[in-house]
């Protein structure tokens, strides 16, 4: 979670704006880039095709049809079970990252339309403790990928996670058994699962349902792993190739199905429906 | 016989020390010292006890990474007859960090399998320190397979660091070998039995524990992070990290097998003999061999669609949170 710099975050407030810098350095390129540009073309960088980190809301504007989106368990929200501490206590960083975000927790999840084609989603929000899987995570996950079931409708995951979250201790690492237990149902009621994967998605959202997809998808030049590359590098103590666990080291080593465009994702998932539905 | 003393034994290791010399100088003579050693034994077992009966969550991880603390191997030597080791992925390569075979407990035919650390410098880099790559989960989840095809039992030990961070173990999916035992644990229609022996961590020791029956070994610990890792997040000095960093981890992080029994995750504690696991293997074996197979008896019982039904409620219901409603 840690070797994750915040800094490099575009933050839009509720508004839309961007109140910090006019300029950008791009994680993909390390290219400093006007915002505006980058803005324009959904947050995408012109010079080397980096997809920025993007809010949940964003991404259902890109991908579901208009109007069509339904919120379900927009009420569930984090305790403390552990009681943790460490220089703020848990309960006041949820209560700050909820007021960063806009958001009550890391996943925002629903129902929706793409291409009239109906799907349960969940969608990830990075800027929400780094989109760690809590228990609220994982009871999101585990109650879309019911509902699909239940509905016979795609399941879809779009994932921005730095893994597991440390402030839920063992509820945390059990969310991955849970979810991916979720998912082992979905699929034995021959339920379709496309997981896509944004910039960045490690740890135990990786290694758990976000792995699982019968189709699987990556953003261009997302970071993708399980163990981060920083503990990886302090491990073996050498450094790392370049493109190591970018979008493109995954497809080539048969990790992930295709690395897709957010300009033609929702076209993408259409074409996708249209072939397996 | 060299014994390793962690340093809050070490009143101990210093009475320990003065026993074995006394025993020494006595030895075939015809001085009788026998009191005075008993008063000592007396007086290190009170120490001994005192001492494990207050164990801080830091002190227990220490022990559950004991360098003289029984692996998996020995469990396996200790429990079973018969045992058949079983070697592969058929995809990639062999993993030494995990073992899985086929053996007796008690008569009773079982697939087992488990994390093993090595034990001295040569077996302990064979072994990779018990942090296995894809190929061991792999492993695990092909004997697993077996074992719900000739209806036998699968019981594992979790003994891990965590999955291996490397860039191999990357390359060949690690994140989706988890993942896949994982879901695949959670339908497998077979009973399964996990005992955490040592350390459990975080998702690399979860890819052998969806279980039908989890138990912790007293001093064992089971977490998302280890201490160290929490330490080095929360207070981002990495170098200059010590004991009073880690420590303060370890209590936050509620690893302990009291903790996640408090927490329901688990559902019991198999005790350990005074002064931990090592300080009597057998014990510790005969005490695990037990939980076993009475879980066993319980387990048999029920069909293989009930089985997998209540695992996923297991793990469904596992959460902390709250709903409100308007
Ligand atoms: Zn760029």
């Amino acid at each position: 979670m840690a070797w994750f710099k915040k800094t490099k975050e575009i933050r839009t407030d509720k508004k839309g704006k961007t109140p910090e810098g006019l300029w950008v350095k791009c994680d993909g390129c390390k290219e400093i880039i006007y915002k505006k540009e980058i803005e324009k073309n959904l947050k995408i960088c012109p010079k080397c095709n980096y997809h920025f980190r993007i809010s949940a809301r964003e991404r259902l504007k890109l991908l579901v049809d208009e109007g069509s989106f339904v919120e379900i368990d927009e009420n569930l929200s984090s305790v403390d079970p552990l009681h943790f501490k460490d220089s703020i206590s848990y309960k006041d960083r949820l209560k700050e990252n909820q007021k960063k975000s806009g958001l009550k927790e890391a996943v925002v999840s629903g129902d929706a339309l793409i291409k009239g084609y109906p799907v349960s989603l969940i969608i990830m929000d990075f800027s929400f403790m780094g989109g760690s899987m809590g228990s609220v995570v994982g009871e999101k996950v585990s109650r879309a990928a019911e509902r699909s079931i239940e509905k016979k409708q795609p399941f879809i995951s779009i994932a921005s996670s730095g893994g597991a979250r440390m402030q839920e201790g063992i509820f945390s690492l059990m969310q991955m058994a849970k979810a991916s237990a979720s998912i082992g149902r979905l699929k034995d009621n021959g339920i379709l699962y496309i997981s896509i994967l944004c910039d960045p998605t490690f740890g135990g959202v990786t290694a758990s349902f976000a792995s699982l997809g019968d189709i699987i998808i990556a953003e261009p030049k997302s970071l993708i792993g399980f163990a981060g590359p920083r503990v990886i590098e302090q491990t073996i103590k050498q450094p790392l190739p370049d493109d190591f666990q970018r979008a493109d080291f995954l497809l080539e080593h048969g990790l992930i199905d295709m690395v897709v465009d957010r300009k033609i994702l929702k076209e993408t998932l259409a074409k996708i429906f249209e072939l397996l539905i | 016989m060299i014994r390793y003393y962690l340093e809050f034994e070490r009143p101990i290791e210093e009475l320990e020390v003065k026993i074995d010399e006394l025993k020494r100088i006595s030895d075939g003579k015809d001085i009788d010292i026998s009191s005075e050693i008993k008063k000592l034994e007396k007086k290190v077992r009170d120490i001994r006890s005192e001492i494990f009966s207050s164990l801080t969550p830091w002190q227990k991880t220490l022990i559950a990474r004991h360098p003289d603390r029984p692996y998996t191997f020995d469990y396996i030597n200790m429990i079973t007859s018969d045992f058949i080791e079983m070697h592969g992925d058929r995809r990639y390569s062999d993993d030494p960090a995990i073992v899985a075979g086929i053996g007796k407990i008690q008569d009773m035919p079982v697939i087992i399998a488990g994390h093993q650390k090595g034990r001295g410098t040569k077996e302990r880099i064979y072994r990779n320190f018990g942090q296995p790559h894809p190929e061991g989960y792999r492993k695990t989840l092909r004997v697993m397979k077996l074992a719900e095809r000739f209806k036998r039992p699968v019981i594992t030990f979790i003994d891990t660091p965590g999955a291996y961070p490397g860039i191999g173990a990357e390359e060949r999916g690690q994140a989706e070998a988890i993942a896949v035992n994982l879901m695949e644990m959670s339908k497998l229609r077979t009973p399964i039995i996990s005992i955490v022996i040592g350390e459990g961590g975080s998702g690399g020791a979860l890819a052998l524990s969806v279980a039908d029956r989890l138990f912790m070994l007293e001093h064992s610990c089971y977490s998302v992070i280890s201490p160290e890792g929490c330490a080095a997040i929360l207070w981002k000095k990495e170098n200059d990290l010590g004991t009073d960093d880690f420590s303060r981890a370890a209590d936050a992080l509620k690893l302990t097998a009291q903790d996640l029994l408090a927490y329901k995750i688990i559902d019991g504690i198999i005790p350990e003999p005074l002064g931990g696991a090592h300080r009597d293997p057998e014990g510790t074996a005969k005490n695990i061999s037990e939980h076993i197979v009475a879980a066993f008896e319980e387990l048999k019982t029920k069909t293989p669609g009930k089985l997998v039904e209540e695992r996923y409620k297991r793990f469904r219901k596992i959460g902390s949170f709250i709903e409100e409603t308007e």
